[in-house]
């Protein structure tokens, strides 16, 4: 079963859709035994990082997705969430991934919204068979600075994580479930861990 | 390198496609799933819905759909049209628009917009100005274009970033429909007062006019509905098009 974290993010509906446009379905739940027993959890999100880390916080879910041992997928938030700290509203958040997100510079034209592709692309099992031409989808006003987890660089104004890895953490920074064939390409992959 | 994108609208009347369209192999031409299906493997960026109805039948409509295109389609959507609470938008969003646009209701109440930000983020929001050159000064019009106020359309521009819009998109009144090509002096002028990505739209009637949008304005993003609805160009063209005259666009 594929456990979609519900918490007070927005798009959880729009990654659950997307999974089961590729044929596959999906729970969405907060509720920490279907979400350790699960073969695969998802951290969707939109939103903001410090309500999103006390939500998290008060729930005890933030120790209990540290503890998760199946393949964990953050998007987006999601993703800025398992680094060690935000620059949104100064956010501790859940330090899988060595990495302080910030802001993008304020003199240049933000959120970053759009399609994008690869800077560059290190293999790693969930970007098989994406290539640095492909373009995915971004919308994003923070990002995860390089790092030594880092899977795929894009550039926006400066390089930043587009995917990270470490050990059965994976985290992407644009949207799957809205990138067309190349997003498909990363959810089969990711199911398929 | 972020692409430029191309973004087709479809006006929903009840539920249904309004314009014509030239699309083949369509069962339904007026279903706007499956017009949505059609533009998102025509590699369209994004999607616009714009509802028309101007019954309260619009509600009883317009959730199910959203629902069904977001079924339907792997790329991005926007849902507007008559939205004037905050009701109105966590029902669109909870129906799986990925963002909604708002024009009249938050001219008349800007609050609204900073509401619907911290609601659910700016990357939702949206805010649709139609913008009219009236003696000489570029004025914002409401209820679909028909009302001239007085409020320029830079004035609003940077009051609705301020408030935490995410996006304008910005129509010229004057060149909607006219195919005559974009307004590139207002585009130009609203995208270099405000630092959130700006659309724009109302008058594109050939590749070229993209190309010059593009080119010539700080806009990431330029909308049709006529020109796509009828075929008069076809999105991979039109990429095929821009590409060559070096644009970034995803191909």
């Amino acid at each position: 079963m594929i456990a979609i974290l519900k918490y007070n993010s927005g798009n959880t509906m729009s990654v659950q859709v997307a999974l089961r446009r590729l044929g596959h379905d999906s729970v969405v739940t907060s509720d920490p035994e279907i979400l350790l027993k699960s073969d695969r959890v998802i951290i969707p999100g939109v939103g903001e990082a410090r309500s999103a880390m006390s939500h998290l916080r008060e729930r005890d879910l933030d120790s209990l997705i540290l503890s998760l041992k199946q393949p964990v997928l953050g998007i987006c938030l999601g993703l800025q969430l398992m680094c060690s700290r935000s620059e949104e509203n100064n956010t501790e958040c859940l330090g899988i991934f060595d990495a302080v997100v910030r802001r993008f510079p304020p003199e240049e034209r933000v959120p970053h919204i759009g399609w994008n592709n690869f800077e560059s692309l290190s293999s790693s099992p969930l970007l098989k068979g994406l290539e640095p031409d492909d373009d995915l989808y971004y919308v994003h006003s923070y990002y995860a600075e390089l790092n030594s987890d880092t899977k795929a660089v894009c550039r926006y104004i400066l390089p930043f994580s587009a995917a990270m890895q470490r050990d059965n953490f994976h985290a992407v920074q644009f949207h799957p479930e809205k990138s067309a064939e190349a997003g498909d390409r990363l959810l089969i992959n990711f199911l398929e861990l | 390198m972020l692409k430029k994108r191309i973004i087709p609208c479809l006006d929903i009347k009840d539920g249904r496609t309004v314009k014509g369209i030239s699309f083949v192999n369509l069962r339904d031409a007026g279903d706007p799933v499956e017009l949505a299906r059609a533009y998102a493997e025509q590699s369209a960026d994004e999607l616009v819905f714009l509802d028309i109805s101007a019954t309260d039948e619009r509600r009883k409509t317009l959730a199910p759909l959203v629902k069904k295109i977001a079924e339907a389609i792997n790329i991005p959507f926007t849902v507007g049209g008559g939205i004037t609470t905050r009701e109105d938008v966590s029902m669109l969003i909870r129906s799986g628009a990925d963002k909604v646009s708002v024009n009249t209701a938050a001219i008349l109440n800007p609050p609204l917009i900073a509401e619907l930000a911290d609601e659910y983020g700016s990357q939702c929001v949206v805010v649709a100005i139609d913008a009219k050159l009236v003696d000489g000064t570029w004025v914002v019009c409401t209820h679909g274009g028909k009302r001239v106020t007085t409020l320029p359309a830079i004035t609003w521009a940077r009051e609705s970033e301020r408030l935490g819009a995410g996006e304008i998109l910005l129509t010229s009144v004057n060149r909607d429909g006219s195919g005559e090509g974009f307004s590139l002096d207002i585009t130009s002028a609203v995208c270099n007062c405000v630092n959130i990505p700006v659309i724009a739209s109302g008058g594109a009637g050939s590749p070229e006019h993209f190309r010059e949008v593009f080119a010539e304005t700080g806009c990431t993003a330029a909308l049709a509905a006529t020109l796509f609805h009828y075929g008069i160009i076809k999105i991979p063209e039109l990429k095929k098009y821009l590409l060559h005259n070096n644009i970034d666009i995803r191909c």
